[in-house]
């Protein structure tokens, strides 16, 4: 078999497909596996270059549960819920936001908030309660993660359809406060904004999110110094051999025993890859200009991308500032670039003299194509100089004391949860497989995150393993 | 640079390293904007007036660090002159730049300059910021490194004077008050130690004997009469007048209670004075010392006084010594190493998220790796009559890795009320007998350092875990209480 793509995933497909015994191969473009969650090293730390933590795994998430056990994140259970590794768990302070120059702890503001915007952010958060336990008449939960396990009542749906922003108005929210957190919470998740996701996918990052543990709130995230890397490394490691690095696939031929074309950059070849069965786990877009196929035709037309830019920076001193203490993530009341994480957060050690911090921005000031368009106009000394300029804003201490920057450009970051997309046409049609072509990768779930991508990565290892029989 | 001085100067006079450095920043940095700004009001003789500039920096900021350390106890508001003298600095460091590119302006492309001058700029400033703390602190000291920055800018004032006198009107009188200034600020660095003895002695009760800034902290050993006192970051840690009563209580009621105790764990301690009550057993073949800091352990196995005080613990060769963060050390040698005995914790208080981590569930559990079915631990664990959570917490985080935990309290004159906790697989029994020659402890006392009146007794206050930080939490509020109320 032959797993296309080194995304969590492709691998997630790949370590399946292992454990079965089967014999595969799976290859990926870039020089190392990851995706939008591998990671970098420096003479300081790890550090991630996309996606940095997970939330505790929701009620539905079986897969990536049974995947903590064996990696030893989820160490054990105690009257049903599980206790989680304590190094994985996010230290505290976790979350700081400047505003008026102050920062303050958590990420909900709070300074200058008067009584009765303080009485709005009550009524939503008891709102997103109700829908964190909200049944559909199907009887399952309202939203879910995996978003498939959402209940498909019509009455749930129809959410899907106005924008998050819409719904709000809907509801009498208006608070300049708590607008600013939801647009934040959209683009940190969603790489858009409120007024371009759907009410769904909006309620959806508040409600679905039920996981508890034993040993810590519900609200804690799992992470490492090098994000989800640290997961990328192990789900890897079992078949490090039977991965294909800088191997790029530019055509699959669909038929009872499909063909690839990989491209090999290092030979400059074409090698033709016959197979039992082939499993995409790569964007849409990419599936749809590689793919030939009669059967499936897969089109990527009403599938959106928000650009990102990840910068990490690596500093002589740690980031200080009036008010609360340095957090793992930080960030700016009402800036364009979200914040960054600090990669040493998670070490042990008393005093890191040195540390690097990952500066994420959702290019969302444009539309996605212009906004790709302007961004790879821009050279890298006018990001960097960008880059530094929103740090030292941020943190004028920091002056002298950057000592380097290193960009990654990500022009298709994240599907766009936009209304009408999670429950429509477009990704019914991408969730089906046609065998022996099988399909994985997060873009099926309208939101990038590493639940959904394993997740379909294991789904699709499943289908091709039922397909065909084992070669003996 | 001046900056950076007048930072680290704030943190260690004023404490909150965090808040001092970045306010000190932000106002540097926007006295160099009024300073850019200013500069364009200078039209003519633009050479002249950057040679004023520079020796004027020269003087105010080489001496600011000397000048802000003499001034600390004599005035009631030393934040008035120490944002004075930092908006000075600033304004006159921000008239240079813009001044420079003007006058370089004819010499070079523009374009070209700019770029040069924001590199030399963006160089320099990275140069200064890892030379400051690796190099010019641990080495020089505040006040020499001061001074010794002063004299660099006054040096190019003098370059200037010398190579350009045409376009300098009055150069030869300004030579003379460049030199002056040169040698003023070239006494001063000579003289730095006695300026930081005059001033630190002002600071602290007792004449300061010694002083030194390492990468981790400020140590300062004053003395009056008999009383030798230790500072770190300007916190008392002992007293040589009754630290024997907070040594013994450390680490006799742990040690005496095991048969032969043979490996003993010292974590923290660089001073040496638990040590030197662990060598009062004679069955301990060896010890290992984890403390962060190079500089303490080998200031108390060297300076006379101190290793009076310790009896030259530090110097044994059953003592191996390791200077590293104690909580990668422990993860590491937990199940490598075979366990201890006894291991003593004898950690700063947990005032901050850094320190917080050495409390916390995840380190005991990785303690647990250092320790057989007999291992006896104690951890000093601040004052439960100021401190009572605080206290209980630290109680409650060693029971939840699994440990048996005893408490019990000494009382020090220096510091109070002062708290430890037993902990080990198995419960702790009171020893029968302790060494010779013990000042404090003693089979009769053992009972009262057992006993918690009703105003520091239990109260149940929850686990430090890294992802709560609650014991910091509990500490900030409990001791910021009792520093409002004295
Ligand atoms: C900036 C950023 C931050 C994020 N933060 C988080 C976070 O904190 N938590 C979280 O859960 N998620 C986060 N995400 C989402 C993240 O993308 C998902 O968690 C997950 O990594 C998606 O994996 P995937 O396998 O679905 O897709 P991808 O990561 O897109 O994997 C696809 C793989 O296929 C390869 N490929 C593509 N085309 C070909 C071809 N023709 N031939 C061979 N190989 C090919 C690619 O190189 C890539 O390795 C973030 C994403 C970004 C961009």
């Amino acid at each position: 078999m032959l797993v296309i793509g080194g995304g969590v995933s492709g691998l997630a497909a790949g370590l399946r497909l292992h454990d079965a015994g089967r014999d595969f191969l799976l290859a990926e473009m870039e020089d190392q596996v990851g995706g939008h969650s591998r990671s970098g090293t420096n003479a300081i730390t790890a550090f991630p270059w996309g996606a940095h933590y997970v939330p505790l795994p929701s009620e539905e998430s079986t897969e990536v549960r049974r995947l903590f056990e064996r990696l030893g994140i989820i160490t054990g259970y105690e009257k049903g819920l599980p206790i989680y590794d304590d190094y994985a768990l996010c230290a505290d302070p976790d979350e700081r936001l400047l505003m008026y120059g102050q920062w303050q702890e958590g990420l909900l503001p709070k300074l200058g908030v008067s009584k009765a915007e303080q009485a709005e952010h009550q009524r939503f958060f008891a709102q997103m309660e109700t829908f964190r336990n909200l049944r559909g008449q199907d009887g399952r939960r309202a939203f879910c993660i995996p978003i498939d396990a959402s209940s498909a009542d019509p009455a749930l749906r129809a959410l899907d359809r106005i924008s998050f922003a819409a719904w709000l108005e809907d509801q009498d929210y208006g608070g300049e406060h708590l607008l600013w957190l939801l647009d934040y919470s959209c683009r940190d998740d969603y790489g858009a904004g409120l007024a371009q996701v759907s009410a769904w996918a909006g309620i959806h990052y508040f409600a679905a999110r039920n996981g508890r543990a034993a040993n810590t709130d519900r609200e804690t995230v799992l992470t490492w110094p090098q994000g989800n890397g640290w997961l990328v490394e192990r789900l890897a490691a079992p078949f490090a051999g039977q991965i294909r690095t800088r191997a790029l696939a530019v055509g699959v031929q669909d038929g009872p025993r499909p063909l690839t074309n990989l491209y090999l950059p290092e030979e400059d070849t074409v090698l033709l890859v016959e197979s039992r069965a082939v499993i995409l786990a790569v964007p849409r877009f990419v599936a749809a200009r590689i793919v030939h196929s009669p059967a499936a035709r897969p089109d990527a037309g009403d599938f959106h991308y928000s650009p990102w830019l990840v910068a990490n920076i690596s500093l002589d001193r740690l980031p200080a500032g009036p008010g609360a203490e340095l957090a793992w993530d930080n960030v700016a009341y009402g800036q364009s670039m979200l914040g960054y994480v600090v990669a040493t957060h998670q070490h042990l050690a008393m005093n890191p003299r040195q540390t690097v911090i990952t500066a994420y921005w959702p290019l969302d000031h444009l539309p996605p194509a212009a906004a790709r368009a302007e961004a790879l106009a821009r050279n890298g000394e006018t990001w960097k100089t960008l880059i530094a300029q929103e740090i030292l804003r941020m943190h004028p201490e920091l002056a002298g004391a950057i000592r380097r920057i290193d960009l990654r450009l990500w022009g298709h970051a994240m599907v766009r949860p936009v209304p009408g997309f999670i429950w429509g046409k477009a990704r019914q049609q991408a969730l089906q497989d046609h065998p022996p072509l099988f399909f994985a990768h997060s873009d099926m779930a309208g939101i990038s995150i590493f639940e959904e991508a394993y997740t379909y990565g294991i789904r699709a290892a499943d289908a091709a393993i039922r397909h065909g029989p084992h070669p003996t | 640079m001046y900056e950076l001085i007048a930072g680290t100067l704030a943190s260690y006079l004023l404490g909150d390293s965090v808040t001092q450095f970045s306010t000190i920043i932000g106002a540097y940095l926007s006295a160099m904007g009024i300073g850019s700004w200013l500069s364009r009001y200078v039209k003519r003789n633009l050479v002249g007036v950057f040679v004023q500039v520079e020796i004027l920096v020269g003087i105010l900021g080489g001496a600011s660090a000397a000048l802000l350390f003499l001034v600390f106890e004599q005035v009631t508001s030393f934040r008035v002159i120490l944002y004075a003298d930092v908006l000075a600095v600033g304004i006159l460091v921000g008239i240079e730049i813009p001044l420079l590119l003007r006058i370089l302006k004819d010499r070079f492309e523009f374009s070209d300059l700019v770029s040069r001058v924001f590199t030399f700029d963006y160089a320099g400033a990275l140069f200064a910021s890892l030379l400051f703390p690796l190099l010019l602190v641990p080495h020089l000291g505040l006040i020499q490194t001061g001074f010794l920055f002063g004299m660099l800018n006054v040096l190019v004032a003098i370059w200037l004077l010398f190579s350009v006198p045409d376009v300098i009107p009055g150069a030869h009188w300004q030579r003379g008050m460049a030199l002056a200034a040169l040698l003023g600020l070239l006494a001063g660095f000579i003289h730095a130690e006695d300026i930081t003895g005059t001033a630190e002695a002002a600071t602290y009760p007792g004449k300061v004997i010694h002083a030194q800034s390492t990468p981790y902290q400020r140590i300062v050993l004053t003395r009056a009469g008999a009383d030798l006192r230790l500072y770190l970051n300007g916190n008392l840690q002992f007293s040589s007048l009754d630290e024997y009563r907070y040594h013994e209580a450390l680490v006799h009621p742990a040690l005496a209670s095991l048969a032969q105790p043979r490996r003993v764990l010292i974590i923290g301690g660089g001073d040496g004075l638990a040590l030197r009550e662990i060598w009062k057993y004679p069955s301990v073949d060896q010890v290992v010392l984890v403390d962060l800091d190079p500089v303490m352990t080998r200031l108390f196995s060297s300076n006379n006084l101190l290793t009076q005080l310790n009896g030259n613990a530090l110097r044994s060769p059953r003592l191996s010594v390791v200077n590293q963060d104690a909580f990668a050390w422990v993860r590491q040698a937990a199940g490598r190493l075979a366990p201890f005995d006894a291991i003593v914790i004898d950690l700063p208080d947990p005032s901050n998220y850094s320190i917080g981590k050495l409390y916390s569930l995840s380190f005991y559990k990785a303690l647990g790796g250092l320790t057989h079915a007999d291992t006896r631990i104690v951890v000093q664990s601040t004052s439960p009559l100021v401190a009572r959570k605080s206290y209980w917490c630290v109680h409650d985080t060693l029971a939840a890795a699994g440990f048996q935990v005893t408490p019990y309290h000494a009382y020090v004159p220096a510091f109070g009320e002062w708290g430890y906790l037993l902990a080990g697989q198995k419960p702790w029994t009171p020893p029968a007998r302790y060494p010779e020659g013990l000042r404090y402890v003693s089979v009769a006392e053992t009972p009262r350092m057992l006993h918690f009146p009703a105003d520091m007794d239990y109260v149940a206050a929850g686990v430090q875990r890294l992802d709560n930080q609650l014991l910091v939490r509990y500490f900030d509020e409990e001791w910021g209480a009792y520093a409002a109320a004295w």
